[in-house]
């Protein structure tokens, strides 16, 4: 295997298994890799320099890093509808069978047509969208078209998400986040007090940059001192170890959201797990070990494939055993690259030259690096990039300050250029707190500062390079987090060290620019390799007035691409500051926003997708409704027998059975879904009293009444009956939409209104099931199954009792909707089934049937009673013709409102019936009523259709309706108008109250 | 100031862009102007501009306290629409929409409007009803509105959920073919390089702190770079209303602050070519041009300042957009964030005079500033020109909430919180 892949160093690479070798493929090419492999690592093993192509230009790119700040390296993943666009390959880990492919390029990743655009790039500077596409006059979108094919990265697949995905949550005393060597020496001290522990880490495995870097600690190499601290950590049962596990947002009150990639390093999820988890966190204390991002150098063609981070450069030779190139060249403003050059040359590569900005560098890990023969080219410059397809040299000049140094360059033959601008800390969940940073002259970084009293920085996030400072730090940060959370202290012993000390880096990123810069597109110093965001676009930025760094973030895309500038902003901040002549904390950063690295939309929906999200509510009944063939119309969450058809029948015929058979013999009628609210306290009657509109104060143990309730604007909130089953204990019911609202509503009055009221409430909505027994035999049915006597005289009107149902506890109401003598039975909900099964069959025994939502929607439109569609929020009582209920005796929520001007005019919208004038033409519902619908745009509006259905006892369509003026216009010739469909209807303003305007057939 | 066109662009290529100037200039501040406007967002920027080109009033200055559009413009969900019902905000939406087909043009700007068709999914035939009212009273106001069904829907977005096991199938909706999008930064630029390049002085990083206030009268304001006198003061702060009209002694206005929170997702190529908003769920969602989808979500449902969300939205607008189109799981969220609204007691903003005189109020956006960037400037410039409201405003006032002539287009009532 090893002689497949050029680039493989034969003994070097602790994070890969040789002996497990991996197929894996890559734009349909087959390639080897080993267990452990990264994507990236594995394609650098294989000699693959170029991975994809940049946003804009459509330049070639290879790896550029060896985490998730990846800009350059993303492919689409897995294939049909597991496809996963935009994934860094630096975070994939291979799998046998792995399948991916590189994007936005046509037709393939070495043939890129829109690679044309590097041409042209010279007229698509930043921004200059904004200053062309505008002729002809509106044809934007013709561009537009163009535009968004060119843009955009990878492709969706279109396909469901296949793989499941679930939430945890946890609370601990200290969450600490990255477990590099600051962040384990951080948990083994906070381990030892028994604190509740979680350590959490991006990376496949612990350990951080101890996986990449060379060190030792206790004299023996750092991995011991590693797998010792994992080992202790896993063993403890106080402490939760999670890798592959990104902490990406931190919110208010220490809450950290982290997600776990549970099995994205397999091709299928093992069925037993899911794909990937969303873990949130409610910490006592966090500490912060992310950790620091290194950054690079602007200077011509750097985004080469062959340039990289030169600490990646290094971190793919010691995890993985991968020597990118056969001559590096490198390129840096601080120590850190001689590592890099020290690793190399131990492994017997070469490193051709070492070019530092800084004038004099003068540490003893550069004297080591020079002793060993290697060139250092100190104060000086590389000043471009050269090669085609790839980097084949370099151009060194000495540093001449800010200017293009004279002269000829050296160029440097080199396949790989690592290059190095220093350490950035990882300051971003820092900063979503909220927390400030403050600008590092020296080195030229935002280091975290006064971070709130709960969470603290450790290790490289402060800008810390030392790896004994970091262990320090961070075994001291656990005890005191500890201390912190627990009140228990804790005593850690910190390791000795040997560790090069790193000099600092000087604050300089940008690199002149040579005059080679022609209409080729070649001489582009790249900031944001992502989003193709040169240094010039910056400076243009500058230039046209875009100075605050919003500005030119937004102008130029600079740090929008899917890394958020982590390897980008930082440079950009300091060319602009530059151009401003201010340092750059007076520039300033943008605002560091969730998630830290992009997350999967899956993960953070969780289990709450398909059925399960907000998931669908039953009744007791629901098994019965389904065998017996109702279709069914959804009513907030729950589901209801909109009708019941019988075989052949449409929703009118079904509708208009169910209707005559209710009115002339009996129906029966699913309602549990109406809210109910059990209210008891001694101040229930007095809270009932405030709440609604009319009277309760007075109302009878036994007796139900009906209450209209208004918010506090005046405008009807919700209706329903409330009866009083007790001396302090009243139930409530409520619309099925509002029973949520209302009970929130109560508890709200109850809670920061009136704390002084004693009463309690709570909704019983789900433990009793209801239905209503309806029609001229409803008491002929009923009377078999209750022991009571319900004669009208013993039980009247509004009569409500406890009982027992078919020798079940029930109550029992008689209240009517419909408008025929009706009774309401409830009964515990497990007993719901049973005893409405028995009640339909006797309802069918006396000629009638179970009606549905439609039946009970046709009969309360023949009775004008209000419901949903006119208790929309936009009408008074007075609208409805609900005046009656508005108790002058008494004040309740919303009565002061009720007297306000605009509630008095005439021409208010209010309730009125439509009846079509030729007696057959159904109204539509959303229908506005209009004098004329064919005046002249725009058409005056006097109401709308609220409610339409066809009445089998008057055997014509009816309708109700808001119109203005009301029942002033009773009589009147209007249009109801369908303009969406080109349709009106001449209709005749009638009363609401199309049947039994007395109530005579409710009362018997 | 360089005249933008393709042939600019041409010659900014072949001068190394050298021909740019900036787009709008950085003066220092007047002792005195005719009229100051608070608030460098997108609806302050658009009244200077109306101010100075359609009522000659030039002698301006627009007072931001940080950047220009670094409010709510710059951080919405950019979608541009006037399917409204009531006749208030219809007129008045649908006179913006007007002006938006004709902004890029108007300032030279290319704001991107795209009109890519709003689409209302309803989940229902009652819902569906719902919105066909709102539909034939858009039309008989004169403003485009279509229904379309179920396989309409399926042939625009193939990658929702039509299966049969879908929470809440789709079964029709209600489209306005001219809404869209635009470029929302590109607005607020595109006025101020207008506004700038008619006279109007744009000055950043200039918070005012006080307001001189005689006789009932305003005289000026107080800054952090000294005081600046004005006959007239508009105000557009929309997200700190509360605050900058009490230092006017405008002590109780019926707004509350929310965060409204707005997430986009990795770029990706082109997979939502319109707007479309879910009809059981707070969410709504577009694609950028750049290929970032861009979600809506809801408010995080407590008062705040905060321009930054809680993770329960997030979790909200994932699980709408999953039940959407389940094909979303695998796509990733880029950022999320949130935006200050100026939530109004009935959901439709206040654009007139206040009780002071020379000072006018424009606030109470709550979700709707974006779209109305123009037509708020407009109406804006004309009530602050004219000392009075235009009859586009003229039922945006103060006072409605005492007369109870509230423009409650969802009646959610007087809870700012639920609009």
């Amino acid at each position: 295997m090893i002689q497949d892949q050029p680039r493989r160093h034969n003994m070097i690479g602790g994070a890969i298994d040789r002996d497990k070798p991996i197929t894996f493929k890559f734009d349909g090419e087959k390639y080897f890799g080993f267990e452990g492999d990264t994507l990236a690592s594995a394609l650098l093993a294989n000699g693959v320099s170029t991975v994809g192509r940049s946003f804009k230009y459509h330049r070639r790119r290879g790896v550029f890093s060896i985490g998730s700040e990846e800009p350059n390296a993303l492919c689409i993943l897995r294939e049909g509808a597991r496809a996963e666009p935009n994934t860094r390959m630096t975070q994939v880990e291979i799998y046998p069978g792995l399948v991916a492919k590189s994007q936005n390029r046509w037709p393939s990743l070495d043939w890129d047509l829109l690679s044309v655009n590097s041409l042209v790039s010279p007229f698509l500077a930043a921004g200059f969208y904004y200053k062309t596409f505008m002729r002809p006059k509106g044809f934007w979108e013709k561009y537009e078209v163009l535009i968004r094919k060119a843009a955009g990265l990878g492709t969706a697949s279109g396909e469901a998400d296949p793989d499941r995905y679930e939430k945890a949550h946890r609370h601990v005393d200290v969450l600490i986040v990255g477990a590099g060597p600051a962040g384990l020496a951080a948990a083994k001290a906070a381990m030892q007090t028994g604190a509740r522990v979680a350590i959490l880490d991006e990376r496949e495995a612990p350990g951080g940059w101890l996986r990449f870097d060379r060190e030792l600690i206790d004299a023996a190499p750092s991995d011991v001192w590693l797998d010792e601290a994992v080992e202790s950590l896993r063993a403890s049962g106080n402490v939760l170890l999670l890798t592959r596990t990104t902490a990406f947002g931190y919110y208010d009150h220490n809450f950290v959201a982290a997600v776990e990639r549970v099995q994205d390093h397999s091709a299928v999820p093992d069925p037993s797990k899911p794909r990937q988890r969303l873990w949130t966190f409610r910490a006592k204390r966090v500490i912060l070990a992310t950790g620091s991002i290194e950054q690079p150098l602007a200077f011509a063609d750097n985004d080469l494939p062959g340039v990289m981070l030169a600490g990646a450069v290094r971190g793919y030779l010691n995890a993985y055993g991968v020597t990118p190139g056969r001559k590096t060249v490198l390129f840096t403003n601080n120590d850190s690259a001689y590592r890099t050059a020290l690793d190399i040359l131990m492994a017997g590569g070469a490193v051709e030259a070492i070019v530092d900005m800084r004038a004099n560098p003068s540490s003893a890990m550069m004297r080591a690096v020079r002793d060993l023969g290697v060139p250092v080219y100190s104060d000086s410059i590389v000043t471009r990039a050269r090669g085609g397809r790839a980097l084949t040299a370099c151009d060194v000049m000495p540093r001449n300050g800010d200017q293009m140094p004279g002269g000829r360059p050296v160029t440097v033959e080199c396949d790989t250029l690592g290059v190095s601008g220093g350490w950035s800390p990882a300051v971003h969940l820092h900063s979503q707190t909220g927390a400030p940073l403050t600008w590092r002259e020296a080195d030229g970084v935002f280091v975290p500062t006064d971070a709130p009293h709960n969470c603290v920085s450790i290790g490289a996030a402060t800008g810390m390079h030392d790896l004994s400072d970091c262990l320090n730090m961070g075994s001291a940060a656990g005890t005191q987090a500890t201390v912190g959370a627990t009140g228990r202290a804790a005593v850690s012993a910190t390791p000795d060290v040997f560790s090069l000390r790193e000099e600092q880096a000087m604050p300089i990123r940008e690199i002149p620019l040579g005059p080679a810069v022609g209409l080729s597109g070649r001489g582009k110093r790249f900031v944001d390799l992502q989003n193709d965001v040169t240094v010039e676009d910056i400076k243009l930025a500058h230039q046209e007035g875009f100075v605050s760094v919003e500005h030119m973030k937004r102008y130029t895309t600079l740090g929008m691409a899917t890394d958020q500038g982590k390897t980008s902003n930082l440079t950009a901040l300091t060319i602009m500051a530059r151009q401003r002549g201010v340092s750059p904390d007076k520039v300033g950063t943008t605002k560091f926003r969730p998630p830290y690295t992009p997350v999967a939309i899956g993960a953070i929906a969780g289990q709450e997708r398909g059925a399960h999200y907000r998931p669908l509510r039953r009744t007791p009944m629901d098994a019965w409704h389904a065998a017996r063939g109702a279709v069914f119309q959804n009513t907030a969450l729950w589901r209801r027998p909109h009708y019941y058809p019988k075989t052949g029948e449409t929703i009118d015929d079904a509708s208009a059975r169910e209707v005559l058979a209710t009115r002339q013999t009996v129906g029966v009628c699913d309602v549990t879904t109406l809210g109910k609210i059990d209210i008891q306290g001694p101040d229930a009657a007095l809270f009932l009293n405030r709440v609604y509109t009319n009277g309760f104060a007075k109302l009878p143990i036994g007796k139900a009444r009906y209450g209209v309730m208004v918010r506090e604007d005046g405008m009807v909130f919700d209706d329903g009956v409330t009866s009083r089953l007790g001396e302090t204990q009243y139930l409530m019911t409520t619309t099925t939409g509002n029973a949520g609202p209302v009970l929130s509503k109560l508890e709200f009055y109850l809670q920061t209104v009136w704390p002084d009221l004693d009463v309690q409430v709570t909704s019983v909505t789900e433990q009793w099931a209801c239905f209503s027994i309806a029609g001229p035999k409803s008491r002929d049915l009923l009377s078999g199954f209750v022991d009571l006597d319900i004669s009208d005289a013993a039980f009247p009107f509004m009569a409500v009792a406890a009982c027992t149902f078919a020798g079940v506890p029930a109550r029992l109401f008689r209240i009517s909707f419909s408008g025929e003598r009706a009774y309401e039975v409830a009964v515990p909900s497990d007993y719901g089934e049973e005893a409405w099964s028995l009640v339909v069959a006797e309802a069918e025994r006396l000629g009638g049937c179970a009606y549905g939502l439609e039946a009970l929607g046709t009969m309360r439109i023949e009775k004008g009673h209000v419901a949903g569609t006119e208790l929309n929020g936009q009408t008074t009582p007075s609208d409805l013709g609900l005046d009656g209920f508005l108790s002058s005796k008494k004040s309740f929520i919303g009565k002061a409102m009720l007297d306000r001007p605009a509630y008095q005019s005439t021409n208010r919208q209010k309730l009125v019936g439509l009846k079509p004038v030729d007696g057959k033409t159904p109204i539509k519902a959303g229908a506005q009523i209009v004098e004329d619908p064919y005046a002249p745009r725009p058409v005056p509006m006097l109401g709308h259709v609220t409610a339409v259905a066809y009445s089998p006892e008057l055997q014509s369509p009816i309708a109700l309706a808001l119109v203005a003026g009301g029942l002033d216009r009773l009589g009147d010739t209007l249009h109801a108008a369908y303009p969406l469909l080109g349709e009106t209807v001449l209709v005749e303003v009638v009363s609401p109250h199309f049947l039994d305007p007395e109530g005579e057939r409710m009362h018997g | 100031m360089t005249h933008y066109s393709l042939w600019s662009i041409l010659a900014g290529g072949l001068t190394g862009q050298k021909n740019w100037t900036r787009a709008w200039r950085d003066p220092a501040p007047k002792s005195e102007y005719d009229v100051i406007i608070i608030g460098g967002g997108g609806h302050g920027l658009a009244t200077a501009h109306y101010l100075a080109s359609l009522h000659g009033v030039t002698n301006v200055a627009v007072l931001e306290k940080g950047w220009l559009g670094g409010g709510n413009v710059g951080r919405n969900t950019t979608i541009v629409r006037s399917n409204y019902m009531l006749d208030a905000n219809a007129h008045f939406y649908e006179h913006g929409l007007k002006l938006w087909e004709g902004l890029s043009d108007d300032l030279n700007y290319n704001v991107m409007f795209s009109q890519r068709a709003v689409i209302n999914l309803a989940h229902s035939k009652p819902q569906l009803d719902g919105y066909a009212r709102r539909g034939n009273a858009m039309l008989l106001n004169g403003i485009d509105a279509e229904l379309v069904d179920r396989e309409a829907i399926r042939q625009m977005a193939p990658y929702f959920d039509f299966s049969e096991t879908a929470r809440f199938p789709i079964y029709g909706g209600l489209m306005q073919r001219r809404g869209g999008t635009a470029r929302h930064d590109a607005v607020a630029w595109g006025y101020a390089r207008s506004a700038s390049s008619r006279g109007v002085d744009l000055i950043q990083n200039c918070e005012v702190t006080g307001f001189k206030i005689e006789n009932g009268c305003v005289r000026g304001v107080e800054t952090n770079r000294g005081p600046i006198g004005a006959k007239k003061i508009g105000m557009a702060v929309a997200g700190h209303t509360s605050h900058v009209a009490a230092m006017a002694g405008l002590n109780r206005l019926p707004i509350e602050s929310h965060k409204l929170q707005a997430m986009v997702s990795e770029g990706l190529k082109p997979l939502i070519d319109h707007v479309f908003t879910y009809g059981a769920g707070h969410f709504y969602i577009s694609q950028s041009d750049k290929g970032g989808l861009v979600f809506g979500g809801d408010l995080d449902g407590y008062n705040s300042y905060a321009q930054r969300g809680n993770l329960p939205v997030v979790q909200d607008v994932a699980s709408v957009g999953m039940a959407l189109s389940p094909a979303l799981g695998r796509l990733r969220l880029a950022r999320h964030w949130a935006g200050v609204m100026d939530m109004s007691m009935d959901g439709s903003p206040i654009i007139g005079k206040t009780p002071i005189n020379g000072l006018y109020l424009n606030a109470g956006w709550c979700y709707g500033g974006f779209k109305a960037t123009p037509a708020s400037g407009w109406c804006f410039a004309h009530t602050i020109a004219q000392d009075r409201p235009h009859a586009l405003n003229e039922r945006f006032t103060l006072d409605r909430f005492n007369t109870g002539a509230v423009i409650d287009e969802r009646g959610a009532g007087p809870i700012p919180g639920a609009h």
